[in-house]
């Protein structure tokens, strides 16, 4: 266990008043409704933020936007993980002395698209690279190493199929996520979805949103002395291997969440088997099953036959095994696939972390739980950033 | 008509690459330090960050290491597409295009299958490697 283990507690989080379509607001107005509610969510005045974590905004744009003058600005952003990498960084300023109390930002305009950038220019690595051979956004890449997968372990796209389907039974408990009224799919609606890029049909990729959300985290020590049960911060990790997805060494392992779940696990001093909720970033159906690999809840390659063995409730019901009921409770939000994704996900599956830990999720609520470990990767498989939480 | 897919810009770094690719030959940079072929091209090599690099043309033979049948076309492309990942036999991997008669089919790219470059005039300036199954 590390010394910095324990060190830290999350005493806020809070997303933006509602997420889905916000048309009235801009990427900037999101990241500041977020920090709103999470600050009122602690109990404290943004004059008690003395660091500033955010993306996509930048943490120069938004202590400008907010009023606030931090001594300790990270403006890390590397993908969707950024946000469980600042809560790493926020532990270390923390124990460091460089601040207090740390605000978390993040907030997107991902489908009202109001202030948000451009993709890379023609000089860069990417603009020269792949972008001439038509990649168009997420669904083109994200998919790429899929076939290499499936290729090398005798994976099967009936066996991907069954992500969608578990987290869809989460959604449907979950009164705010996007998917709530939909219905459940079965793994045979996800394949009778429309293609949008072969392996991946429409139900193999996450929602598109707008959405903020925000964490205040403060010393354990601090955190003792104020309203809110603080969720502890057992252990965190980040890497980052590449940033195209041609580059990926290995497109069957993620090299950057091998070596960031290893970091957390060793920090927290515990592995897999101790934790006993999940939320790993589902950009896509494929996205948590190598995470579900690489971060050694599944042996190498046997993700595929992990998440598709079901068994049926005493209601008939199918039970899928990182579903409500399952043994492994996963993205218990109904994920980026059916709760929300405004593009850079992270943050709502740390806020949801905090959720289930403070016992506050209503009819998703998983029973007993004391661990909860957060992953997300940034870009496609490229960065990854690693966060176990406690309630205890 | 005019093609309106993207294009690359070249840079001090990778203006070999794209001399070669209009050139009809697919140019790679070898390190002088440590003999290794590196892509993308960069100033340094990522293998031991030596600035020695040495343009040699590659074989233009290439395995099919994972793909992707895109059905929402970028601009310039038209729907179904092939976007591959493929392993060249001196070593790097590239993203690129695979060209096939009629309609990509998944049944007919199997990874590992053998492919040669071929190239694409897409304006008087770029030409775009790219790659079909070798005969």
């Amino acid at each position: 266990m590390s010394r910095l283990s324990r060190t830290c507690a999350i005493v806020g989080a809070a997303e933006t008043d509602t997420i889905g379509k916000r048309p009235d607001r801009s990427r900037l107005g999101l990241h500041a409704e977020a920090a709103r509610n999470a600050l009122a969510d602690a109990g404290l005045k943004p004059s008690d933020v003395d660091g500033i974590f955010s993306a996509p905004a930048g943490p120069n744009e938004l202590s400008e936007y907010l009023g606030i003058v931090p001594r300790y600005v990270d403006g890390t952003s590397v993908g969707g993980c950024s946000y469980m990498i600042f809560v790493r960084h926020a532990v270390a300023a923390i124990a460091a002395g460089y601040c207090d109390v740390a605000l978390i930002v993040h907030g997107e305009s991902g489908r009202s698209w109001l202030d948000m950038p451009g993709l890379d220019g023609p000089a860069s690595p990417n603009g020269q690279f792949e972008l001439p051979f038509g990649t168009r956004g997420a669904p083109t890449t994200y998919s790429l190493p899929v076939l290499r997968h499936f290729h090398d372990y005798g994976t099967t796209r009936r066996q991907m199929s069954h992500v969608p389907a578990a987290t869809r039974e989460w959604a449907i408990l979950n009164p705010r996520a996007m998917m709530h009224d939909k219905g459940p799919v079965t793994p045979e609606d996800v394949e009778a979805s429309p293609l949008v890029c072969h392996p991946f049909h429409l139900l193999d990729c996450c929602l598109v949103a707008d959405g903020g959300g925000a964490l205040v985290v403060t010393s354990a020590e601090r955190a003792r002395d104020m309203g809110r049960k603080p969720v502890t911060i057992l252990g965190t990790g980040e890497a980052t291997a590449h940033r195209m997805v041609a580059q990926m060494r290995d497109f069957t392992v993620s090299e950057s969440t091998v070596l960031s779940g290893k970091t957390a696990f060793a920090e927290a001093g515990l592995g897999p088997s101790d934790i006993d909720h999940l939320m790993l970033y589902d950009a896509f159906s494929f996205t948590p099953m190598l995470f579900l690999e690489d971060l050694g809840f599944v042996p190498k390659g046997e993700s595929g036959p992990f998440v598709a063995e079901t068994t049926t409730g005493p209601d008939g019901r199918t039970i899928y095994r990182t579903g409500p009921g399952g043994e492994l409770p996963m993205n218990t939000n109904g994920g980026g696939l059916s709760y929300c994704h405004s593009g850079r996900y992270g943050m709502y599956a740390l806020i949801e972390a905090v959720t289930q830990l403070r016992g506050e999720a209503g009819a998703r609520q998983v029973e007993g739980i004391e661990t909860s470990l957060v992953h997300g990767p940034g870009r496609q498989f490229a960065a990854a950033g690693t966060v176990i939480l406690a309630n205890a | 008509m005019t093609y309106d897919g993207a294009l690359p810009r070249p840079t001090p770094e990778t203006r070999a690459f794209w001399d070669g690719t209009k050139a009809h030959r697919l140019m790679l940079p070898w390190c002088e330090a440590c003999g290794q072929p590196h892509f993308y091209p960069r100033a340094i090599c990522p293998h031991c960050l030596s600035d020695r690099l040495d343009w040699r043309q590659a074989s233009g033979r290439a395995t099919l290491y994972s793909y992707v049948i895109n059905h929402r076309p970028a601009k310039g492309f038209e729907a179904p597409y092939v976007i591959a990942a493929v392993t060249l036999d001196e070593g790097p991997r590239m993203l690129t295009n695979i060209e096939t008669d009629g309609p990509p089919e998944p049944d007919a790219l199997r990874l590992d299958m053998a492919l040669e470059v071929v190239f694409a005039d897409v304006t008087d300036e770029i030409t775009l490697p790219r790659f079909r199954p070798a005969p």
